[in-house]
């Protein structure tokens, strides 16, 4: 298997090498993905840089073209976080009752226990301030690298940290497994949502400027910058909600009870 | 020999590294026998790719693409000229932002069948569960059978 | 309204999803319906584009409202080709949520709400790939009807469902970030991602000849051929297909193999143009033997196998090598193209008619084997004549579509010159006819019922009681199959007509 595995290997990397022959340089800003071929007009990384701003009134030119010119692709992204958490739920879930264990179930509570003093009251400090810094990232997502990914992703985070210094129990009285199952359905029910609204007012699909009308922004290009914001809290919602199930499922083992 | 890497190898050397590293990933993914490393393999490939795509955007000189934002009166926006040059190309990175959310959940949904894997097997080398699936006459006949969902 | 219809094939499925996860937990009645209502929603929306097609010509819809300049925005493009695979998408998706109530119900009750999420999303992932007019768009919708298949063959059979799911996402993901490289390497030549736009870059010369387009295409090649389990790549097929559930393996065996065959078809045509892909001669030839080579490796194995969903499995292995050799005969014609996609729409309605009625086999009176066959004409005999007439298409005898495919790929490879494209086709036909004929002599003449594996599984499903009765199969496994069979006569009778639809786009210019 090892040879077949290295002749494979060589093949594979020496084609790869052997297209790279006719690359552009590294760095040059006249390449076709920077400048465009001549003959077929700018390059589509032209448009945004030159555009973005006087079509969305967003700074961030990553978000815009992420929320905005291809946002049907970050619609399908967060479908993938989604059937992910569904898929994990649907391998690993252990229904019923979790089994009796041997040792006691601890509680939240950390008096009485020397070492969780230190984890215990470092995480209090912290979890809040990393709660407020996610939804800063989402929120500031048009200024500053950030948006609905990051700002779920370290929110989801800081539900893990939680139920890594005390157990999964405790997280899970906090942020439920329905409660999580239902946030992750809520958020890209918000993100379809916004697309299907456009369409009922006669636009194509997640065309916002057309939701100027009920946002009362002063031009289309508010209102694209307001829905940005819309689908990237969908976004994050999903994102949060999932991330902390596939810890919850994978660190149980399908049963939610203690975990690690 | 040193004409080798001044002329081939040096002017590309970023998407040879890319390459070789990918191809560390690939033959993870093929020759090892353990389940979670191949699972570490294609994380590696996955990754290189990443890396790839990445470089494809890169500008001398430029920077992050957040364009500066001055707003208010005495800015008009319609005479703001943006000069592409000085700001990266976008586009790899969104791409690329959809490609490692992809690959973190496959990652997960991999790692959730190979604990489902352990759960049944209490092994995760490849050629011991082959093995047991071969000799084991209780999990033969309750595999033969179709009742499930 | 009728502008959105493309978008909403996509979305309706995706909306039938959310409903099953949000209310499928309280309440498992809710879950079929709001599935079945999703599924015919995007099936009436895929006749009505369809037939928009016919009337006026390609639809174009720019998601966003960015139509121009070109590329900025996603395009949805849907033209004469999709608009079949869309419809076939519907009626297959349409008629397994039918056959699958019962076997969810009975399984895992407890998981009925995941699984009928992940097949919604299935069908999303489905339908979006065979409309979208962007290269980086179909990459993520392949993830999204891959992620959602890999769940759905590790609900099955454990443990060797598992261990083949397993083995699924390993090649499975790699044969995806090939495609993601090829991706790669197009954008880095060509500064574009929208499909029309990359041909149009490519059929300028410089681009045409330049090394790394040949190696995106390689790459891109290789990564769909590893989806459609094109030999020697279909290693994860015949496990992954045979352990899974039974509504799944129904699913999953019709689509995904065919719409991945569309996807090269499209890239081929699309992405690349004809005209530089088959200019390159050598390659067709190189490929028509790689899929002379699957049909004769697939016949072969299928002739070795004892169990009846292997056997089907190895069967689509050598579908598959008929559909790709066919799409690169390279005739002047371009009838060996059009055969491939008559194909496509043909083999996807055979498949699902026998993995049908394996699963009703395997259902009702829990046979797996050949031998476990015997007698079943008189037991079960509608559930016999559907099988008998997937039998019949898989062989090649008029007035199924089974035969016209063929006789359209014939002609393609006798224009062509490729003889042994020929041999092998003719080869694996009698192949067929003795693989079948021996099943059919097993179940009419063998008067031995299959009776004893009953005792075994008493335990599990509440069905031990109509497994003697020998009333046949009830209505929501018969009226799939039925439906199913009647499709593959009706396609092969209005062949003329769906191949001149075809022609529009597959004919050479």
């Amino acid at each position: 298997m090892k040879c077949f595995a290295l002749f494979a290997v060589f093949i594979t990397g020496g084609l790869l090498l052997f297209g790279t022959a006719d690359f552009p340089e590294q760095g040059d800003p006249h390449s076709p993905p920077n400048a465009g071929i001549p003959g077929d007009g700018v390059s589509i990384s032209h448009y945004y840089l030159t555009q973005t701003e006087k079509d969305t009134h967003v700074p961030n030119v990553v978000t815009a073209v992420l929320a905005d010119y291809r946002g049907y692709d970050t619609l399908f992204e967060t479908v993938v976080i989604f059937a992910a958490g569904m898929a994990i739920f649907a391998i690993l879930r252990v229904s019923g009752e979790p089994r009796k264990r041997h040792r006691p179930i601890t509680d939240s509570s950390i008096n009485g226990d020397h070492r969780r003093i230190i984890i215990g009251t470092t995480c209090r400090l912290l979890i809040p301030v990393i709660q407020l810094f996610a939804l800063y990232v989402v929120a500031h997502g048009h200024h500053s690298p950030g948006g609905g990914f990051q700002g779920g992703v370290i929110l989801g985070a800081s539900f893990i940290l939680f139920a890594l210094a005390n157990n999964l129990t405790a997280a899970l009285q906090r942020f439920s497994e329905k409660t999580f199952m239902n946030l992750a359905c809520l958020g890209i029910l918000i993100y379809a949502g916004f697309g299907i609204f456009c369409q009922f007012l006669e636009h194509n699909f997640l065309d916002y400027g057309v939701l100027q009308k009920i946002f009362h922004t002063a031009d289309p290009q508010m209102a694209r910058s307001h829905s940005m914001l819309g689908v990237e809290i969908g976004v994050a919602f999903t994102v949060t909600a999932i991330m902390f199930a596939i810890y919850a499922n994978l660190s149980s083992k399908g049963e939610l009870d203690n975990g690690l | 020999m040193s004409d080798f890497f001044l002329n081939i190898i040096r002017p590309d050397f970023n998407f040879w590294i890319y390459v070789i590293l990918m191809m560390i990933g690939l033959w993870a993914v093929i020759a090892k026998r353990n389940l979670i490393k191949k699972l570490i393999g294609l994380s590696i490939f996955q990754t290189a790719i990443i890396l790839f795509y990445v470089s494809l955007g890169v500008k001398e000189g430029a920077t992050i693409p957040i364009v500066e934002h001055h707003s208010g009166p005495g800015h008009p926006l319609e005479e703001r000229t943006i000069d592409p040059e000085k700001y990266a190309n976008p586009v790899p990175h969104v791409l690329m932002l959809t490609a490692i959310v992809v690959g973190v959940s496959t990652l997960g949904v991999a790692l959730a069948v190979a604990q489902s894997l352990f759960n049944d097997f209490g092994t995760l080398e490849e050629d011991e569960i082959l093995a047991r699936l071969k000799m084991d006459p209780e999990l033969n006949r309750r595999s033969n059978s179709s009742t499930h969902v | 309204m009728s502008e959105q219809l493309p978008v909403i094939i996509v979305l309706a499925p995706l909306f039938g999803a959310l409903v099953v996860g949000l209310a499928g937990p309280k309440d498992h009645r809710v879950c079929f319906p709001a599935v079945l209502a999703s599924l015919l929603v995007s099936f009436c929306a895929a006749i009505a584009v369809a037939w928009h097609v016919h009337t006026n010509g390609v639809i174009n819809y720019f998601v966003g409202g960015w139509e121009s300049p070109r590329g900025i925005g996603i395009q949805i493009r849907i033209d004469q080709l999709n608009a079949l695979v869309l419809i076939v998408i519907g009626v297959v998706s349409v008629l397994v949520s039918i056959f699958s109530i019962r076997p969810v119900g009975d399984g895992r009750a407890g998981k009925t709400p995941q699984f009928y999420t992940l097949y919604c999303l299935l069908c999303v992932g489905l339908f979006g790939m065979t409309v979208t007019g962007d290269a980086f768009n179909l990459f993520v919708l392949v993830e999204v009807s891959s992620l959602t298949s890999y769940a759905l063959i590790a609900m099955g059979n454990r443990p060797r469902g598992t261990l083949a799911a397993f083995n699924y996402i390993l090649m499975g993901t790699v044969g995806a970030s090939f495609y993601l490289l090829g991706v790669g390497y197009i954008y880095l030549s060509t500064g574009a991602l929208n499909m029309e736009q990359i041909h149009s870059i490519i059929a300028m010369p410089e681009v045409a000849q330049s090394n790394s387009i040949k190696v995106a295409f390689i790459f891109i090649l290789v990564g769909v051929w590893t989806k459609m389990a094109f030999f020697p790549l279909h290693g994860w097929l015949p496990n992954a297909y045979s352990y899974c559930p039974a509504s799944t393996s129904c699913l999953l065996a019709p689509l995904m193999t065919k719409v991945s065959v569309y996807v090269m078809i499209r890239v081929i045509l699309s992405i690349f143009g004809a005209e530089w892909v088959f200019g390159h001669t050598g390659w067709s030839n190189l490929v028509v033997w790689l899929g002379v080579i699957a049909i004769m490796a697939g016949s072969i194995l299928a002739l070795a196998q004892r169990e009846l969903k292997k056997m089907l499995c190895y069967l689509i292995v050598a579908e598959v090598g008929y559909m790709v050799g066919g799409a690169w005969l390279a005739d002047e014609g371009n009838w060996g193209l059009t055969g491939a996609v008559f194909h496509i729409l043909g083999d996807s309605l055979m498949t699902l008619s026998v993995f049908l009625v394996a699963s009703i086999f395997a259902k009702k009176i829990k046979a797996t084997r050949l031998e476990d066959l015997e007698g079943l004409f008189k037991r079960m005999p509608l559930v016999m004549a559907g099988f008998v007439t997937a039998a019949l298409a898989l062989i090649g005898v008029p007035p199924t579509c089974g035969f016209y495919s063929k006789f359209y790929l014939i002609r393609g490879a006798m224009d062509s010159g490729h003889w042994e494209y020929v041999i092998a086709l003719i080869l694996s036909s009698l192949v067929n006819a003795v693989l079948f004929f021996r099943i059919f002599e097993i179940a009419y003449f063998g008067n031995k019922p299959a009776a004893s594996h009953g005792h075994d599984e008493a335990k599990q499903g509440g069905e031990d009681d109509l497994t003697l009765s020998g009333q046949g199969a009830p209505f929501t496994f018969l009226f799939p199959l039925l439906t199913s069979a009647a499709l593959i006569v009706i396609l092969g009778i209005y062949n003329g007509e769906v191949v001149e639809f075809i022609r529009i786009v597959t004919a050479p210019k």
